[in-house]
This record gives C-alpha cells, structure tokens and sequence, in this order.
C-alpha cells in the first residue's frame, strides 16, 4: 500500500533540477519564469530543487562544452531512477547557433538520455511547460514500468 | 586553526549559471577563494570566421540572452563606424528605447534573484512578477520576449505605431508604480539590512584600482557610466548616473533598484523625442581594412567590442569584454573575511553574468 502510494505522488509531485549547461541565459531565464506568479508550475505540484538527489526530472539548457560534460553526467548519474531528462531550446537540443563553435561536443543528447526536446531560441515559457507536461507522462510511465 | 574546503558551484541553488569557487574556510569565516571558469565558454568568437558580419549580429545577441539587445547595438555601432554608416536619427532612438527595457527587466531580474539569495521568495515572486510586464512589451514590439532580435547593420527593422506606443507608456506607468511600492521593502526592510549592510565592502579606491565596472563601481562611489559617453540616441536624453557610496551590497542592489526607475524615465525622454524617418539604411559592400573598439553600458557594467576588418565579409577578429569578467577580481577581493552565509549574497551581487564572461 506504501508502495502504491510513493508512485502515485512520484507521478503527481515531480521535483525538478535546472542545470545550465553553457547556454546563453534566455533559455535559463524562461525557465525561471516558469516559476513565477504568471506562468506558476507549482500549481501542477512541481517544485524546483537545488539537490539532484532529491530530483526526478532534469531540466537541461544549452550546448555540452569539453569542460561540463563531466558535470552534467555527474548530475545526471546522482539522481535516482526513475528520472526524465528534458532538453530546453535550439542549443539543448542539437547544439544550435553554437554548433560549429571549437569547444562544443553538441546537443545534451550526446552525453545522457534525453526524453523531451523543446524547440525554440529561446524555448518560451509555454513552451517549457509544455515540454514538462509531455515529460510528466514519460516519467509517469518509467514509474510504472520501475515496478 | 584548521582549514576546511568547500566547493561553491558550479552547480548550485542561488546560481543560475555555473560558476566554481574553492572556498577555504577557518570556522565559517571565508579566507581565500579561488575561482573555476570556463564551464561556458563556447568560443562565439570564431564564429566570425564562418558567418558573415550581418550573421553575427545573430549570434553576438546569444553571447548573453538578457542583455542581447545591447550586445547587438555595440557590435552594429562598431560595423556602422567602420563602414562610415549614418544611421536614421529615429533607428537611434529605437534602439535606446528597446535598450532601457532591456536594462529594466535585466534589473527586475537580479533584484528578484538577490532576494532569492538571502531567502526572501516572496520579494522575489515581486519583482518577476513587475518584470513580466516588460517581457510583454519586448513580445508585443518585436515578436520575441527575451532575445529580441530587432538591430540590424545599419539601423533596426521593427518600428513602434503610436498605438503601441501610448500602451508602453501606460504600461511603463504601471511599472513604476508596482516598483515604487517595493523601494520601502529592498531599501529599508529590517531582515534585508541585516542580509546586506556592511557586507562585501568594496571602497572607491579598491573599485577604481581593480577596474570594477558597472553598478559595482557606481556603488562604490565613482561615477562613471558608459551612456554618458552619448553614444547612439544618448546623447539627447537628459540623465545623471546613480551613485552610491557606501560600497556594500546595500548600495549594489540600490543603485540597480534606482537605474530601474532611471531606466523608465529614459524611455519616457525617447519616447517624447522619437523623430519621423527611415529605419534604417542600406547597406552595401564589406567593411573595409581596419579596426575599431566600441564600448557600450550594459545592464552589468563597461562592455568593450575589438573588431578588425580585412575587406572581406568575414571578420578578421572579434574580441568580446564583458562587465562580469571585470568584476570577479573585486569580488574575490570582498570575499576573504566574510561568512560563509553571505557568500551567495555577495556572489550575487556583483550580477554574474557567467555566458557573458566565458562566451
């Protein structure tokens, strides 16, 4: 019964982490904004933590440089499963204006399993949500395949 | 006493970017710290080997996301110098109008995140929320909140109707009444003092020796301002740069809250000033052999473009100086001698702007 009950709340009250992974601000910013009194995701139970151990969802922003890709991995492996990663903006997801740049490996894609892309440059705050809402579904399921 | 190491970053709760400091400790009391960058350099400058100078004003917007606008009106002040380009006088004043909101909500945001610092949230949830109605106003003009996008080499390709306008100015009304109504809480509140009178002090010999830049200079007592320089539309609006003089992160987060509503008196000085005419110019051939330097006031602080041209559409050399790279050295010289506690507060309150510094 105690196990039933964890899942549920796992599924309805996911934690997220936002890691800014060499992005230019505009994605990290809407993200932020998310947060706050006009797009307000707390109201779908969602709360941003600072301690990957205490996250389910990982929001990432930016491209992977040589430098954090280590960072990122070490984040990504300290949280524990089940957890969904979600890419955020046009350098999340494929490396974007910064593609070509000398010390960009890519997208977040290359490093760690990503589960939703969001496009835009920067991604906006509906957008986010969106991305989040979809990314909910995923991890509701890996929840219920965790079993 | 023994000395205890703690590592500040590069992932961490009050910092939006990643940043690394080792900080060595005796008791809470910080005795050294020592900085870690690097976690966001991308290496935007050798884009201009591949993209043309029109392409790099797209990508100098995305050195930095919140103050983009101002990183563009630089880099297109310097090309317009080289290439000996009039700009309308209309083109000018738009750009300063969309440069003041930048710096509006660049501040509403930091003041936000400042107060997140020392665990004021619902200060925080305050000033974002003010900042949204800025974000509605870049929408509304130029089709996108964050990274604007409207300077082009030679003047900007969005323009305001008077519609628009008369609702930026009423919108802009709001604004000042909404942060008017925060002065008392940021200014004088018993808990916020407390978080940040006497913290970080940075003397006006220091900041001046150190080069500071920004409102971590002018919090210190030296006035210097960039806009003073009258670049672009400044030169025919009316204003006086914020000082204040005690040097701690009371007067940092002063001088910004007051440039926010500086900042709104100068959109209304434009405004009232906006002249009829073109857009912008056209603009033919390549910029011709030679170099400039163009500096500008961002939200941060001094913010210095290098460009050198060789004739051809590329770009020989671009060399970005931002505000933020100018202001670590003043904070790790504040930072010995303070708590671990406010650590945060006074990270926070030189505005890191990490991408910026790393590019």
């Amino acid at each position: 019964m105690f196990g039933s009950f964890i899942k549920k709340s796992r599924a309805k009250s996911p934690w997220i982490i936002h890691f800014d992974c060499g992005s230019c601000n505009g994605c990290d910013i809407e993200v932020l904004a998310c947060l706050t009194p006009l797009y307000d995701i707390e109201r779908f139970g969602i709360i941003n933590v600072g301690n990957p151990k205490h996250a389910d969802v990982l929001l990432v922003t930016g491209t992977v440089n040589h430098r954090n890709k280590k960072v990122l991995k070490n984040i990504y492996d300290q949280m524990s499963e089940p957890k969904a990663v979600i890419a955020i903006g046009a350098c999340g997801n494929t490396g974007g204006v910064f593609r070509e740049c000398y010390n960009v490996v890519g997208g977040i894609d290359k490093v760690i399993p990503v589960d939703v892309y969001v496009p835009g440059c920067p991604a906006k705050p509906e957008a986010i949500i969106d991305g989040v809402v979809v990314g909910l579904g995923k991890f509701a399921q890996k929840v219920e395949e965790a079993k | 006493m023994a000395t205890t190491i703690i590592p500040f970053g590069p992932q961490h709760p009050v910092l939006p970017e990643p940043i690394h400091l080792t900080l060595k400790l005796e008791d809470e009391i910080v005795i050294e710290a020592i900085p870690a960058l690097g976690y966001v350099h991308r290496g935007l400058e050798k884009l201009a080997d591949i993209r043309d100078y029109h392409q790099m004003i797209y990508v100098v917007e995305r050195v930095c996301g919140i103050c983009s606008m101002i990183h563009a009106v630089c880099y297109s002040q310097g090309i317009e110098e080289l290439m000996e380009i009039e700009i309308p006088k209309r083109a000018e004043m738009l750009r300063v109008i969309w440069s003041e909101l930048h710096r509006m909500h660049s501040h509403l945001l930091w003041l936000g995140l400042f107060a997140d610092a020392f665990g004021f949230e619902a200060l925080f949830m305050q000033f974002w929320k003010i900042r949204e109605r800025i974000m509605d106003i870049n929408e509304a003009t130029t089709g996108s909140r964050v990274i604007v996008s409207v300077n082009v080499i030679g003047g900007v390709r969005a323009d305001l109707s008077p519609d628009q306008i008369r609702w930026i100015l009423s919108e802009i009304d709001g604004v000042e009444k909404d942060v008017s109504a925060l002065q008392d809480t940021i200014m004088n509140d018993y808990s916020v003092k407390h978080r940040t009178v006497g913290i970080g002090v940075l003397t006006k010999e220091q900041a001046y020796e150190l080069g500071a830049a920004g409102p971590m200079l002018r919090g210190s007592g030296v006035a210097q301002d960039m806009r003073m320089l009258g670049y672009g539309g400044y030169s025919e609006i009316d204003f006086e740069p914020i000082v204040e003089t005690a040097g701690d992160c009371w007067a940092r987060s002063t001088v910004r809250f007051r440039e926010v509503l500086q900042s709104i008196d100068l959109v209304r000085q434009a405004i009232s000033k906006l002249p009829e005419g073109d857009l912008a110019v056209k603009v033919k051939g390549n910029p011709p052999e030679g170099e400039i330097y163009t500096r500008v006031e961002q939200p941060r602080g001094e913010c210095v473009y290098y460009i050198r041209a060789n004739g051809t559409k590329h770009l020989d050399r671009l060399r970005i100086r931002t505000p933020t790279f100018a202001n670590i050295p003043p904070m790790l010289t504040v930072l010995p001698g303070c708590e671990l506690a406010d650590v945060p507060v006074i990270v926070l309150s030189i505005d890191p702007c990490i991408s910026c510094t790393e590019r």
